[in-house]
């Protein structure tokens, strides 16, 4: 199997996708000319000419409307907005429209499209273009939410994402599009709304996506090699409809649970997750659930700041073996 | 008895009379949605169309049975003109099953896929750039249709009414939108908050082609549109109509009214639309009084199966909370992933 980055596995996607569909086209800011901020879709402007790949106005609430309107009458939109932080300007149509028409009108009028962006800190880029906001829409009814951490599932998913009929936030990391890993060429999907044990093990489970699943992998390698612990990792995948049976399921079997995430701690996913662990499993724990989560900050510009305000992996790797003494 | 209108040669007699049915239709459906608000067979919010009547029928008449339309909270009357039975309406009022969203939108949420009729929207402008998505999606398609979106004077300070304008202009995109000028936003006139009062205007700076027109003048108002609509559905681009209007009701039924004068009003009502074209009809000799009398007596007679319709109708079961919150997956309630 051929081993590409993530970047190259997102592009691989939209452009099996548009060529597999006629009704596919993608619009957003600086997607075609200018190839992409992050050049997942470079050339593709050449490729496939504007009425599929469509450079839009800075105007991101118009750009997520008219995706959800496009997607109304008969279309298969996959809208980008540039990060996540500008979801902000758009968050009356993802909240208020996408997630609420196909209910609003009694399930008459269904709302499938793809709104890609890009999520996480760790760049300098300083408090507004740092943040990771994934979890305030996974709290959303009529939302589906993903979060891919790997080029295999970035590649799948996207493809599932874009058969979906709801309206999908499809969360893309910056700091993960140079990871290399296996990914089929051609045609395969994910499943949205599975969890994905990413590493076995039975002495205690950590939850993670995005960023963080990389950060939970090294943890557990380390603890392998110098503490004999044997960590299992799952990788949520999807924010929402959240997939929790393989998290109780692994506890059930390590007794032991530590959540990360890069989102601020208070209201964040990682207290979701453990409420529900605890409704669940609670019997099977012999420890209380750890969290691991940015510190409720904005997010500072300086180098030595910004590595404080975001989840590190000795941090990760001190809350686990809190949790096994 | 003349066939024709003065100064309106292409309409038939059966259409002007038509326009005079609907708007009676909207009219009492509105008069008695006041009282059923009153004897609590409608919650939440209630925003009467009184006064507004020719906009919505006038508009709706110049489109193609294709076309769609998008609206603003203030939308019974769009969805009455464009054909939805009135006993689902009202049942939607009711918080029905029988309702045109099967009630769990409400007065403000009307859809009717059927009909293109693709929603109320309560949010101020959050509909207008939807309006150009779904205009964009006929243009894509190659499909002779354009999207059509209602709103309010007060829209246009929206942000999404500019990224909506300048967006359809940009790609060309068959839209047509239609500013109901009514003078107020809730219940702010529009010159203590617009530094330009004249709404086409701020249009004409994103090149769109706009006109203003009397809204209060159904055929005018059909006139208009027709032509805007078919330069749009001619790939002309987006367009604009600026109708000028008035609701002579309050804002919801909640308003006292103490932001504007009672001789405003009275100045207003004697513009009343139904009325207007009640005494041209006459004036033309196409109307009788008798007439008039058995269009409004139809009216009423609608109205009234409409309330026992939706009275008869019954709420929603239970089961219906968690439904239709995703198409092709289970509910995500609580503890279930499903």
């Amino acid at each position: 199997m051929p081993e590409i980055t993530y970047r190259e596995a997102i592009s691989q996607a939209l452009q099996e996708e548009l060529n597999a569909d006629e009704r596919v086209f993608l619009m957003g800011e600086d997607i075609g000319a200018y190839g992409g901020s992050y050049a997942v879709t470079k050339g593709f402007l050449e490729a496939y000419g504007e009425k599929r790949v469509r450079d839009t106005p800075i105007s991101e609430e118009a750009i997520v409307g008219c995706a959800i309107g496009a997607a109304m009458g008969g279309l298969k939109p996959i809208a980008e907005l540039m990060t996540i932080n500008f979801s902000l300007l758009a968050m009356d149509q993802i909240v208020n429209n996408a997630a609420k028409i196909l209910y609003m009108s009694g399930g008459q009028v269904p709302v499938p499209f793809v709104l890609r962006t890009v999520s996480g800190g760790g760049l300098q880029l300083g408090a507004q273009h740092s943040q990771s906001l994934e979890s305030w829409y996974a709290q959303v009814p009529g939302l589906v939410v993903v979060a891919p951490a790997t080029p295999y599932d970035a590649k799948g998913l996207l493809k599932s994402a874009i058969r979906e009929p709801n309206p999908v936030l499809f969360v893309e990391h910056s700091l993960l599009y140079r990871v290399r890993g296996e990914v089929p060429e051609g045609d395969y999907t994910v499943p949205i709304g599975e969890a994905d044990v990413k590493r076995e093990g039975k002495d205690v489970t950590i939850v993670a996506y995005l960023r963080t699943l990389g950060l939970a992998l090294e943890v557990a390698d380390r603890l392998a090699r110098e503490e004999g612990v044997e960590a299992e990792v799952v990788d949520l995948r999807t924010l929402r409809p959240l997939d929790l049976e393989p998290v109780f399921a692994s506890v059930k079997k390590t007794n032991r649970a530590v959540i990360v995430e890069d989102a601020w701690q208070t209201g964040g996913l990682s207290g979701e997750i453990a409420g529900r662990i605890q409704d669940e499993v609670f019997d099977w724990l012999d420890a209380p659930v750890k969290r691991l989560n940015a510190p409720d900050v904005p997010m500072p510009y300086a180098r030595n700041l910004e590595q404080l305000a975001l989840p590190t992996a000795d941090q990760l790797y001190d809350l686990v073996l809190e949790t096994l003494q | 008895m003349a066939t024709r209108l003065p100064g309106a040669p292409a309409l038939e007699r059966e259409q002007l009379l038509d326009f005079l049915y609907q708007m009676l239709l909207i009219r009492r459906f509105e008069e008695r949605s006041a009282e059923q608000y009153g004897r609590q067979k409608i919650g939440g919010f209630l925003h009467l169309y009184i006064g507004q009547e020719a906009v919505a029928v006038g508009a709706v008449a110049a489109l193609s049975p294709e076309d769609y339309i998008v609206s603003h909270y203030r939308e019974h009357g769009h969805a009455l003109a464009r054909g939805c039975d009135p006993k689902r309406v009202m049942a939607e009022l009711f918080g029905r099953e029988g309702g045109v969203s099967r009630g769990k939108g409400g007065s403000m949420h009307l859809f009717d896929k059927e009909r293109h009729f693709l929603g109320g929207y309560a949010i101020v402008a959050g509909h207008l750039p939807i309006a150009v998505g779904l205009g964009l999606s006929g243009q894509y398609l190659g499909q002779d249709r354009i999207a059509v979106a209602f709103f309010g004077d007060g829209a246009v300070n929206e942000g999404a009414f500019h990224e909506s304008l300048n967006l359809a202009a940009v790609w060309k995109v068959p839209v047509l939108f239609i500013c109901e000028n009514n003078q107020y936003a809730m219940g702010t006139e529009i010159s203590r908050v617009s530094a330009e009062t004249e709404v086409y205007k701020r249009a004409l700076a994103y090149n769109l082609h706009a006109e203003q027109v009397d809204g209060m003048d159904v055929v005018a108002v059909y006139e208009a549109t027709k032509r805007l609509a078919e330069r749009a559905r001619s790939g002309e681009g987006p367009m604009f109509l600026e109708a000028m209007t008035y609701r002579f009701r309050g804002h919801s039924m909640a308003d006292p009214e103490l932001y504007r004068s009672k001789e405003e009003t009275q100045r207003w009502l004697g513009r009343d639309p139904i009325a207007r074209l009640k005494d041209r009809l006459e004036n033309a000799d196409l109307l009788r009084e008798e007439e008039y009398t058995d269009l409004d007596r139809r009216a009423r007679e609608a109205v009234d199966e409409a309330v026992r319709w939706a009275d008869a109708s019954p709420p929603p079961p239970p089961e219906a909370l968690w439904t239709d919150v995703y198409v092709g997956r289970g509910p995500v309630r609580g503890r279930d992933h499903a």
